[in-house]
């Protein structure tokens, strides 16, 4: 899970949920790419963050892709949060004895018929959910990004003070970090719009 | 005619083309359908109905065995007119469906979904060798949060389509004719309940007791009840009325 580094958070506010991940893409000690973004959008309401190996990262955006497409095209409608994180679930748990190694973390706003409700989740490499009502991270710099979430986050947050929060979080986090960092790139998803935002931050 | 080597009489396709065009093996198991009992489904606008006849062909037939309405899953039910044993096997092939679409999303699946899942096996029955089409139409009655409540039938020949009300089986034209000049959109559960009743004693040969006639129902969950307790598990929306809530409907 160290070879191409990189980490990812996702962050619940008031009506809007947030997902940062930062841009590193290394072979180990070597950084090789300096805008290798880990977060994906699903749907205009749903974004995957997929740190860890970068060969996974890439062939599972493709594979829920494909999923989702599937889905939206069968079923008529869009796929809701709730449901999706459900999918890479059961995605990952497929592979149980040669996994893939990354650990999503999964951002969106239920349908608007719904509330607008914010959502994220995570999981593990084989699949494991964790539905917290606050934030989740994940990636080589996950035990700071634990440290500085729990110290910084507070409930509603609105899109603003959301954005600078998870900000702060994931910057600081990385810069302890030998394999994350390098640029940064945040999405604040409300009921309207999408906002995403590219951080400068130190380029080691 | 038998072809040499694997599967020799039986290894083509039973369901092959006509002259003018038909698959002259759905036409027949569309008899077969139109020889069963009696079958209607009503949508309502806070829920649907559906009910059948149960003849029992002898009256030693211990007919509290016989389930003509079955679940699929907490939100669906079906019932059939037609050949019993191969409902039976659809609904084990549409039970098994709702639980894998369940494995994958956590959550049960629309009802246009599982219909058309279910009118794929019946379609595949149609176009593969030594196999039969299945000789039932379903009624399929299902309350999703995408669409609401919704009730489609399917046939023999794997076409499904939605109805806000309608019979199939024996006395169906009679059936559909009657629920024409009753139906409105408007119309409540509770007079859809009435509705299938009245429509199914149109056509029926016999008493119409609580222990002759099976009946499911549909409701429309509140808010509250939509919200599933973690690791609990969602409430149904679809059941069977008890013999009891029948003779009451029926003393009415």
């Amino acid at each position: 899970m160290e070879l191409n580094g990189g980490s990812v958070v996702a962050m619940v506010g008031k009506n809007c949920v947030a997902i940062a991940s930062d841009l590193r893409l290394g072979n180990q000690a070597l950084t090789i790419a300096t805008n290798f973004e880990k977060t994906f959008p699903i749907t205009d309401r749903i974004i995957i963050g997929l740190p860890g190996l970068a060969t996974d990262v890439i062939t599972l955006k493709e594979r829920f892709r494909y999923r989702v497409n599937m889905y939206t095209i069968k079923e008529g409608r869009e796929i809701e949060p709730e449901t999706f994180a459900h999918l890479v679930s059961s995605t990952l748990y497929e592979r149980r004895f040669g996994p893939f190694f990354v650990e999503p973390v999964i951002a969106g706003l239920t349908k608007p018929s719904e509330g607008s409700v914010p959502f994220i989740a995570g999981t593990d490499l084989i699949g494991c959910l964790t539905l917290p009502k606050d934030f989740v991270v994940s990636g080589t710099a996950s035990d700071k990004l634990f440290g500085m979430a729990e110290s910084l986050w507070e409930p509603d947050l609105g899109p603003e003070e959301l954005f600078e929060t998870i900000s702060q979080t994931l910057m600081n986090a990385v810069d302890r970090d030998a394999f994350s960092g390098w640029g940064a790139v945040v999405h604040v998803i409300t009921p309207d719009k999408v906002i995403t935002r590219t951080l400068k931050g130190r380029m080691d | 005619m038998s072809a040499a080597g694997g599967g020799g009489a039986y290894s083509f396709s039973l369901t092959t083309f006509s002259p003018s065009g038909k698959l002259v093996q759905i036409e027949h198991a569309l008899a077969a359908v139109n020889q069963g009992t009696t079958s209607l489904g009503i949508k309502a606008t806070n829920g649907i109905v559906i009910a059948t006849e149960k003849k029992s062909s002898s009256i030693l037939i211990d007919d509290s065995m016989i389930e003509k309405v079955s679940i699929i899953c907490p939100s669906i039910g079906f019932v059939y007119s037609g050949m019993g044993p191969d409902f039976r096997v659809l609904v084990s092939k549409a039970r098994k469906s709702a639980q894998a679409y369940w494995k994958i999303y956590g959550e049960y699946p629309p009802t246009r979904v599982l219909t058309q899942e279910v009118a794929t096996i019946m379609q595949e029955a149609t176009q593969s060798g030594g196999v039969r089409p299945f000789g039932v139409s379903l009624l399929v009655a299902g309350w999703d949060s995408d669409r609401g409540p919704s009730l489609y039938q399917v046939d023999p020949s794997g076409s499904y389509w939605a109805w806000k009300a309608s019979a199939i089986g024996k006395n169906m034209v009679n059936a559909k004719t009657f629920l024409e000049k009753r139906y409105n959109d408007d119309i409540s559960l509770e007079d859809a309940i009435h509705t299938a009743l009245l429509t199914l004693k149109e056509g029926f040969e016999g008493q119409m007791t609580e222990k002759t006639i099976e009946i499911g129902v549909v409701t429309v969950p509140t808010s509250e009840e939509r919200v599933v307790p973690v690791g609990g598990r969602v409430k149904p929306t679809f059941r069977k009325l008890s013999e009891e809530e029948v003779r009451d409907y029926l003393a009415l």
